[in-house]
């Protein structure tokens, strides 16, 4: 007897499809676009929502932990925009430009100018007018091939920003990409940035949330970067302000040139089900990469960071440094990939997972992987859990320093370790008052 | 004054501390001398109040009050202070950061005031160039990647600040060079004052040399077998701890 396997959707994938049947007409992007949204449906719709048996996705069974899809995101109101606009005005972030993406979309009015040397667009103008080459960027095809979830935002991104930075230019303060919510019932945001950085450019891209609070939604949001030859580029992401009963799944997708330092820090401390996914190229020569993060998790938070990261020029530099710090019944997943290409010599590629599990019902699933192709390569990865250090503790509760103080130093160095990779004194500090935040916050147990 | 009567403190099934008596009087430098693996540290860490001990039966006062259930913190701030035998490392947290915070937690615990930075600064300054401790050790993480006798002096710097009631310093001279320990021994000398008591447990007679105690005690097996005046020390080094081990283990 042969047994039928009768595939069956889910009610998020049925509101899914629903939703991109009623919205397809409506979202941005010409005829190639329309096309291409189509042919990114089809591939969700194929696969449908990621599952345990997907194993970039095994820690992380978005199939059964969706349980239903949001209606899309209206475009905001001026009420709305009033009240970001007010918000906005009392967020502190350091100096710089800031590009407000409202609910999915780009909103110019409350956005700055960007410098000399560098020009933002919106993500619906630029799908509409169909440049050739921003679309094969923004498509990213040789990114993320059978991420449904990836397919999924290609399919419905709604908007976002397209920041072009000259060859040569040297932008000094960084560009902040910061989103916001408006709508007042839970809705879902697809969006989708590209920033493409010239030859020898230097640039410093941060994105952040402002806090809103009480909104439960989903995000699925999208960045690329494509970087020539001799850049210079840092990136920080503050994955915070998320409330729970929320999904936040953002991708993130770099290809580097030759000769270039690419830099990434985030930072992971919203609450409910949080994944980011990053896909990482070094196509030139002599590229220099690092992708840091620090996740900071309690109650049942579930933070995901999914790396895969190719080496294909000669003698590229890749590290790749976590941490995480969960309390109470929190999941941490960290996967990583490095995968070193048949001619890529002289790759010396670093990864390292560190985890502190502050009580006994947490969880951290670590796995690193390495796929090596050339055989003149050092590559290493480590990943560690462990308790804090009762012998540091004593010493310092015998200086008279009590037991919750100790424990605050200990994981605020713990966390703050990695903040020197940074590289602007300002997000540093901002780094710095999330973590003393999330540390007041916390309970002392025992 | 300390007074430790009649402590037995096991770990796990190992009894370590057999009935132990000791005092130390106020503004007395007392040396505790004895073999290897005889429960000198322990009955520092117990003093201090590390967790890991199971105190059977005794009492640990200091100024009458018994201190054994209160926690270590607390401990601090009513005046004990270890000089560990191996000053942690703890990566992160800068030393001016955690001196600060140490200092402050015993002023709070105390109901004082916290320390403004600039008195602090002056404060830790001034005793950091007493210890000949350099100014850029102080902005490492503590202890990270100092030599021996970097940590100790750290070790003795905290004390210089922290004015203990009660020092315990525990095999501070094991790991120094000479000119390290007279430097420590000088620190230690100039905190000889008033009431501040001193507990110095060593193997050597070495370090007594610098810092002369008023009473030397012999500990064996758990217990104290013999209590002198400083020729006590000189005797032992010529002698060895064979009697008091060997008498010990007949009983």
């Amino acid at each position: 007897m042969v047994a039928r396997i009768v595939s069956t959707r889910t009610d998020a994938e049925v509101s899914l499809a629903d939703t991109f049947g009623s919205a397809k007409a409506t979202l941005p992007g010409n005829a190639v676009v329309k096309e291409m949204r189509e042919t990114a449906f089809g591939a969700f719709a194929a696969h449908g929502l990621p599952h345990r048996r997907i194993e970039a996705w095994h820690y992380t069974d978005l199939r059964s932990m969706m349980r239903e899809a949001l209606p899309l995101a209206p475009l905001p109101d001026v009420r709305a925009l009033e009240a970001v606009r007010v918000e906005l005005a009392a967020a502190i972030l350091p100096a710089g430009p800031r590009l407000l993406i409202v609910d999915g979309t780009y909103v110019p009015t409350l956005s700055d100018a960007l410098p000399e040397g560098a020009t933002v667009r919106s993500l619906a103008d630029v799908l509409a007018e169909g440049r050739a080459d921003l679309i094969d960027k923004l498509a990213a095809a040789k990114f993320a091939v059978g991420d449904s979830i990836v397919a999924l935002n290609a399919a419905l991104m709604q908007d976002g920003v397209v920041i072009e930075v000259a060859p040569g230019a040297v932008i000094a303060e960084p560009i902040h990409i910061v989103y916001a919510t408006a709508a007042q019932t839970p809705v879902a945001r697809f969006f989708r940035s590209l920033v493409v950085v010239g030859a020898g450019a230097k640039i410093l891209v941060t994105e952040s949330s402002l806090g809103a609070g009480g909104r439960v939604g989903q995000t699925f949001g999208a960045l690329i970067f494509d970087v020539a030859d001799r850049a210079e580029v840092g990136h920080t992401c503050m994955m915070t302000k998320t409330e729970p009963g929320s999904l936040r799944l953002d991708t993130f997708i770099a290809e580097l040139g030759a000769d270039v330092t690419f830099s990434s820090f985030a930072l992971v401390h919203g609450e409910g089900l949080m994944r980011r996914q990053l896909f990482l190229r070094c196509v030139g020569d002599n590229t220099k990469a690092a992708l840091n993060g620090v996740s900071l998790l309690k109650g049942r938070d579930h933070a995901d960071t999914t790396l895969d990261v190719e080496h294909i020029g000669l003698g590229c530099e890749g590290r790749e440094t976590f941490r995480y710090i969960l309390d109470d019944s929190a999941t941490g997943v960290f996967q990583g990939r490095i995968r070193v290409a048949p001619g890529a010599q002289k790759t010396d590629g670093k990864m390292m997972s560190r985890a502190l599990l502050l009580s006994d019902d947490v969880v951290m699933n670590n796995k690193p992987e390495l796929e090596i192709f050339a055989d003149d390569v050092a590559c290493g990865h480590g990943a560690t859990c462990g308790g804090l250090n009762e012998d540091q503790l004593f010493y310092m509760q015998a200086r008279g320093i009590s037991r919750a103080e100790a424990e605050s130093l200990l994981l605020e160095a713990f966390a703050s370790e990695l903040a020197d990779n940074i590289g602007h004194e300002g997000l540093t500090a901002a780094f710095r008052a999330e973590v003393a935040d999330w540390l007041a916050a916390r309970t002392v147990k025992g | 004054m300390l007074e430790v009567k009649n402590l037995t403190v096991s770990i796990g099934d190992r009894k370590i501390l057999d009935g132990l008596n000791l005092t130390v009087k106020d503004g007395e430098v007392a040396a505790i001398m004895g073999p290897n693996g005889t429960g000198k540290s322990t009955l520092s860490y117990v003093i201090a109040g590390k967790p890991d001990y199971t105190v059977e039966s005794g009492e640990v006062l200091l100024d009458g009050e018994n201190i054994l259930e209160m926690g270590a913190d607390e401990r601090a701030a009513k005046g004990v202070f270890l000089a560990f035998q191996y000053p942690v490392e703890i990566p992160g947290v800068a030393t001016m950061t955690f001196l600060k915070a140490a200092l402050n937690a015993q002023r709070r615990q105390r109901g004082e005031d916290e320390m403004t930075t600039p008195a602090f600064a002056k404060k830790v300054r001034e005793a950091a160039e007493l210890l000949g401790i350099k100014n850029e050790i102080l902005k490492r993480p503590l202890n990270v990647g100092f030599s021996g006798g970097e940590k100790k002096r750290m070790d003795i710097l905290q004390m210089a600040l922290l004015e203990p009631a009660m020092a315990i310093l525990d095999e501070t001279d094991s790991g120094l060079d000479i000119d390290a320990i007279r430097i420590v021994a000088e620190g230690v000398n100039k905190l000889r004052t008033g009431k501040r008591s001193f507990l110095l447990i060593t193997h050597y007679q070495r370090l007594l040399n610098y810092i002369v105690p008023d009473t030397v005690h012999v500990m064996a097996q758990g217990k104290i077998v013999r209590t002198g005046g400083k020729e006590l020390a000189l005797e032992l080094e010529k002698n060895g701890y064979r009697d008091f081990v060997t008498a010990t283990a007949a009983e």
